[in-house]
């Protein structure tokens, strides 16, 4: 979580994929992780199935294939986490380059990295071609409780603006020379983190009274809405649908 | 800590998936009690705020940094309810518009980062600012203690939702002692950076703390007879029994979730092994070598019966561990209260 | 209806912060219809406190205030916020939605308009601060004049009676504070701005109130009582280095 991971991922273009209602890309998504989820980790060419599904989303969506790469390094620890496991893992072990391994650790390897691989690529499209303010307008159609979408609408509004009041608290820190070396600096950066809550507090106070300055009485008007059509979630079906097949064959081949 | 796909099967998923509703349910709630028409700028100001937060990275030991989970920091300055549902926006923010942490493993990952960190954080909070004494001090030193003790905590959860539904053959006694011991590090930081940041937030604005309300100061009356000392205005009278009300939920939802867990576990151990994904690890890659040959017989009977040893003996480690933290907190609790009682019966003497 | 009342009315009002702090002592002012005043004083004089009382944001522990001949009151909240338009000092304070358009719909919507009315609305008051460009785009790519402008657009779109302002011109570069200045003369609507900055006050605004210590202790034309220096001076405000008050009143 060190910096970085802040920028959304948002690439705009007008593709179909684009196009789709966030709503029905939202749904597609979830429900694509779980049948991947859901796959038995054995059925080697399941996966690899799937991981063509989301080459061409990712095709169609014209979202570059590099940017996805740079894109997974966020799972960068749980891929170092998975690397342990045959090391550590119990169980039958077998030799591999003169390493002894757990046979079912390398299992447990193997299906943490190719799901959670999956996941945070159908996870990078999506996020890749849906607008921010998209995303919350479908998770409010998919009945996803208002008042958390507003917590989140609002949070990104100002994430930027306290990110910025953040970075300058540092400047100012820096430009008097501080380096945060050991635990003994925590006190400064914990002055710093006391400063940001209080702004940020602040700050919702006045966003509230300009909420009832302009009529506000507890409810947020709803201005801009979006349909979906069935032919938007028949396409959006498509990819969870072909991944549910697959998951099904997996199984049944067991 | 955040969790991808595929590192917990699908029951496990769903479970902590409508465990994390629930409790994201309730809080909205809550929050919206508390905040009433303030709730959505707030709550999301202090979302941010968190977010922004979890990206100061303090040094662990050689090598390794960790960075707030905030859960407890925000527990204290804004209250359990608003919290939970503003951690959990940031997770939610962070798996669908940054895609960091799985969308199956959401629930997993806001049932420990959102749910349990800010819970354990406000409970033990609560029980030591109850008993304490009024002041400065006591909140600072209540607050990294509600830090430290949240994040092993839910390292424990975590290992003991890996034991229900873990996809990777580790024994879970060592499991917990890997994620029980980086976490009590991580804690020590966690803790650390809270109560600094508590401390300078009571330092400027007290009344933005949460966890400070009810501790107002007491005024002083110049008279003609010299100073006189008064307690503070009407509002502090009810505090002994907000204070319960206050720990109800808490201790409703603590209850809750021993509830559930204990449903899921003897469900678990009803429904024989959960097998599958065992049974195939166990198989290795001797299945691989003969992919379609009907032989169970081998991992039957022994193997299995060692796993459910190994799993009984893991959970029964992780419930005497939880009941240790339970029975020790509740006698720190204890003898906090006798004492503060104590000082108590002999205050009103020279106040009144 | 109400044609004949003044666009503002204050009268005797006093108030007491919860921690018994009083920051207003019987503040007295009337502001007529199409006026454009500029409400001068130090830091701590009340100004905000009276501001937040225009559009009932706190309400008078004393006296009363009138928009446009209704009172402010619990039960004419709504009418009243309709009416009094208030442009936050920080536009990151007043620009809360995701996009511009979002934005400045907030308020019209919450009145109950929708669909071609509430578009019309929007379009009409972002044309009136020449930011009908940015309709789409979210307030966080502007910059901070541009974002002004959008604040104002924001309180334009639900068509007040008045307009206030609290410190227009802070951290605007000479260019947008210029370009400001322009925007509110062209606006046909009664304006209060709150302000330190007694150039732009002079520049805009035919009259002036000064507030000092919870009172207006002056009032009076802009020019005339920039013109005073002792009376400036008594209430801690200055003007800037080589600045004259030109002899004839603009």
């Amino acid at each position: 979580m060190s910096g970085g991971h802040h920028h959304p991922i948002y690439r705009p273009a007008d593709t179909p994929v684009h196009r789709l209602p966030p709503q029905c890309k939202l749904a597609a998504v979830v429900t694509f992780a779980v049948f991947v989820v859901a796959t038995p980790r054995e059925r080697l060419w399941a996966f690899a199935v799937d991981a063509l599904l989301l080459a061409a989303v990712a095709a169609a969506a014209r979202v570059p294939a590099g940017m996805i790469v740079r894109r997974m390094a966020i799972e960068v620890p749980f891929v170092l986490f998975a690397l342990a496991i045959p090391l550590i893992g119990t169980g039958e072990r077998v030799q591999v380059l003169g390493l002894s391994l757990s046979a079912p650790g390398l299992w447990a390897a193997w299906n943490i990295l190719a799901k959670a691989s999956l996941g945070v690529v159908a996870s990078i499209l999506l996020a890749a071609t849906t607008e921010p303010r998209m995303m919350l307008l479908g998770a409010e159609r998919l009945r996803l409780p208002r008042l958390l979408v507003q917590i989140a609408t609002f949070m990104l509004r100002y994430l930027d603006v306290i990110l910025d009041q953040m970075r300058r608290m540092r400047i100012a820190r820096e430009s008097r020379g501080f380096v945060a070396r050991d635990l003994r600096q925590a006190p400064v950066l914990a002055k710093s983190a006391g400063a940001l809550f209080i702004r940020s507090y602040e700050r919702g106070e006045r966003v509230h009274l300009a909420m009832l300055s302009r009529g506000y009485i507890g409810e947020m008007p709803t201005i801009r809405d979006i349909s979906a059509t069935g032919r938007d979630w028949a396409m959006a079906g498509v990819l969870p649908c072909l991944a549910a097949v697959t998951a099904l064959l997996a199984w049944s081949t067991t | 800590m955040h969790v991808p796909d595929g590192f917990f099967d699908v029951p496990v998923s769903v479970g902590a998936g409508v465990f994390a509703a629930a409790g994201v349910a309730v809080c909205l709630r809550g929050a919206k009690r508390e905040l009433d028409d303030r709730t959505a700028p707030m709550a999301g100001l202090v979302a941010a705020f968190i977010f922004a937060a979890q990206m100061l990275n303090f040094p662990v030991a050689a090598g390794t940094s960790g960075h707030l989970l905030g859960g407890a920091l925000a527990a204290i300055l804004v209250g359990p309810y608003t919290a939970v549902l503003c951690v959990a926006v940031v997770l939610l923010v962070q798996g669908f518009f940054f895609a960091d942490g799985g969308l199956t493993a959401l629930g997993v990952n806001i049932t420990l980062m959102a749910i349990v960190t800010s819970v354990v954080g406000w409970a033990v909070f609560r029980l030591i600012t109850r008993g304490a004494p009024r002041g400065r001090t006591a909140l600072v030193a209540a607050s990294f203690v509600a830090a430290l003790v949240s994040v092993p905590t839910a390292a424990l959860v975590f290992t003991g939702l890996f034991w229900l539904g873990g996809t990777a053959p580790i024994e879970v006694g060592s499991v917990a002692a890997a994620m029980g011991g980086v976490h009590l590090l991580i804690g020590l930081g966690e803790g650390f950076i809270t109560a600094l940041t508590v401390s300078s937030v009571l330092a400027v604005r007290p009344d933005l703390v949460y966890g400070a309300r009810g501790m107002t100061r007491t005024l002083t009356l110049r008279t003609a007879d010299g100073d006189v000392q008064v307690g503070p205005a009407a509002p502090e009278a009810p505090s002994a029994g907000t204070g319960l009300r206050g720990l109800r939920p808490v201790l409703v939802g603590g209850a809750l979730v021993a509830v559930l867990l204990a449903g899921v576990v003897s469900f678990y151990a009803s429904s024989a092994p959960d097998g599958l994904e065992k049974v195939a690890a166990d198989k290795g890659l001797s299945a691989q070598e003969k992919p379609h040959t009907a032989e169970h017989g081998p991992l039957s009977g022994y193997s299995i019966k060692g796993v459910e040893n190994q799993r009984l003996s893991g959970g029964l480690a992780g419930v005497a561990g939880v009941a240790l933290t339970v029975v020790a907190g509740g006698g720190v609790f204890y003898l906090i209260r006798r004492r503060r009682r104590a000082t108590d019966a002999m205050a009103p003497a020279s106040a009144r | 209806m109400t044609s004949g009342s003044p666009s503002l009315t204050v009268s005797r009002l006093a108030y007491a912060y919860p921690d018994g702090t009083q920051a207003l002592y019987g503040v007295d002012l009337t502001i007529e219809r199409g006026e454009r005043v500029a409400l001068l004083g130090p830091n701590g004089a009340g100004k905000t406190t009276l501001v937040m009382h225009l559009n009932g944001i706190l309400t008078a522990g004393h006296g009363t205030v009138e928009v446009a001949g209704l009172p402010v009151r619990a039960d004419t909240l709504r009418e009243i916020r309709r009416r009094v338009g208030l442009v936050f000092q920080d536009p990151d304070d007043q620009l809360f939605m995701p996009t511009v358009r979002e934005d400045v719909a907030f308020g019209p919507a919450n009145l109950g308009l929708r669909g071609a009315e509430l578009d019309r609305r929007v379009r009409d008051a972002l044309e009136r601060v020449g930011m009908l460009d940015a309709i789409d785009r979210p307030p966080h790519h502007l910059s901070f004049g541009q974002r002004r402008r959008v604040a104002v657009a924001t309180v334009l779109a639900m068509e007040p009676e008045i307009l206030v302002l609290d410190e227009p011109s802070s951290n605007l570069d000479p260019a947008s504070r210029r370009e400001l200045a322009e925007i509110l003369k062209s606006l046909d609507v009664t304006v209060l701005m709150v302000t330190h900055d007694l150039p732009y006050a002079l520049e805009l605004c035919e009259r002036s109130l000064i507030m000092s210590e919870g009172v207006i202790a002056a009032d009076g034309t802009t020019h005339a009582l920039l013109a005073d220096e002792r009376l400036l001076a008594a209430h801690r405000l200055e003007l800037p280095y080589g600045f004259a008050v030109p002899a004839q009143p603009g």
